[in-house]
């Protein structure tokens, strides 16, 4: 398996669950918001600052079918997080040593 | 386990703020070492895939669901710094954009469940994986371990930051109960999401796995594609 055809899987694996899947998946307060409830833990919790924002709570604002709205939003959040991580890591990368040669001669120059 | 905005009071946040950005700091310093021109554009995969499974809650009790952290996962296939940065971007995308986890609890969230996390789930799993002999019901094993563990270690350092930061005047050991109890059941739900991806990764390539490549039999490096340079 080469590893661009291991990427392609993993983004199609990836969009499948955020896109679809999720809507399966259960909608009960988790572990700690439960704990947090029956103990008391959140009097003090405050509404999230971004709390109006565009896809807040995983659905996009606008789309008015619950399933699509959750489908956009977990698709774009797959997008977002695949672009930003990646573009990361690229930057941070270990260079190839003919790359760090140009970067190299471009300083001295 | 995402803390909202008011659960750990301002200063304790500020504090795991400044813990969370030296902790990104290192990493993004060790990560040059296990990040290439093969491995980045994975890694960045690992993160989005993290971002899809947390989506997913599972039910762990009546009225009581459960999600992936993920910390150890990505820390096995990407290795703890990178893995841990997989993390950190997934808790700012979920923060800034999702209204998921506080933004003034960013620095408790990113530290619970990006360093700990990344950091138990690789010490756990090279553990696992030196101790018995290499093999497939050895890496799940390993994988199942590490993600149970990373989560009840992610549970207790809550408990840690609300024990000197807590904004409401509960009992630590009611607390401590309640919040690794409950994710023992969630941490079983991340031990087998974490051994079912691990196990199909390590099924296809296990030369991109940062855990299991240097205890791979050698004959299974020699035959690593030659193309692979092309790909």
């Amino acid at each position: 398996v080469s590893r661009r055809a291991l990427f392609l899987v993993g983004l199609v694996v990836a969009l499948v669950l955020a896109g679809g899947v999720s809507q399966f998946a259960s909608s009960d307060p988790d572990g700690l918001t439960k704990v947090a409830a029956d103990h008391g833990l959140d009097a003090k919790e405050r509404e999230h600052d971004l709390a109006d924002g565009p896809l807040s709570d995983y659905s996009a604002k606008g789309v008015d079918d619950d399933r699509l709205s959750g489908a956009v939003a977990g698709t774009a959040g797959v997008a977002l997080t695949l672009v930003l991580a990646g573009g990361l890591f690229l930057l941070i990368r270990r260079k190839p040593e003919s790359e760090r040669q140009d970067e190299q001669e471009t300083v001295d120059a | 386990v995402h803390v909202p905005d008011g659960f750990i009071d301002a200063p304790v946040s500020i504090a795991a703020g400044v813990v969370a950005a030296g902790g990104v700091a290192v990493c993004l310093r060790g990560a040059r070492r296990e990040l290439d021109d093969r491995i980045a554009p994975l890694a960045g995969l690992v993160a989005a895939f993290v971002f899809a499974a947390q989506m997913l809650n599972f039910p762990v009790a009546a009225g009581t669901s459960g999600h992936l952290l993920g910390g150890a996962l990505a820390a096995i296939l990407v290795g703890p710094y990178t893995g841990a940065l997989c993390i950190a971007m997934v808790l700012l995308v979920q923060s800034l954009l999702f209204a998921d986890g506080g933004v003034s609890a960013l620095g408790v969230n990113v530290t619970i469940m990006g360093l700990v996390a990344s950091l138990i789930g690789w010490l756990v799993v090279r553990a696992v994986l030196r101790t018995l002999p290499y093999g497939r019901r050895t890496v799940l094993a390993a994988s199942f371990t590490a993600g149970l563990v990373s989560v009840l270690a992610s549970s207790v350092t809550f408990v840690g930051f609300y024990a000197i930061g807590g904004t409401t005047d509960v009992a630590l050991d009611t607390v401590l109960g309640a919040v690794v109890g409950v994710h023992l059941l969630i941490g079983i739900g991340e031990g087998l999401i974490t051994a079912l991806t691990v196990g199909s990764v390590v099924a296809v390539r296990p030369d991109l796995v940062a855990a299991v490549r240097d205890r791979l039999p050698r004959p299974a490096l020699l035959d690593a594609p030659p193309t692979e340079a092309a790909a």
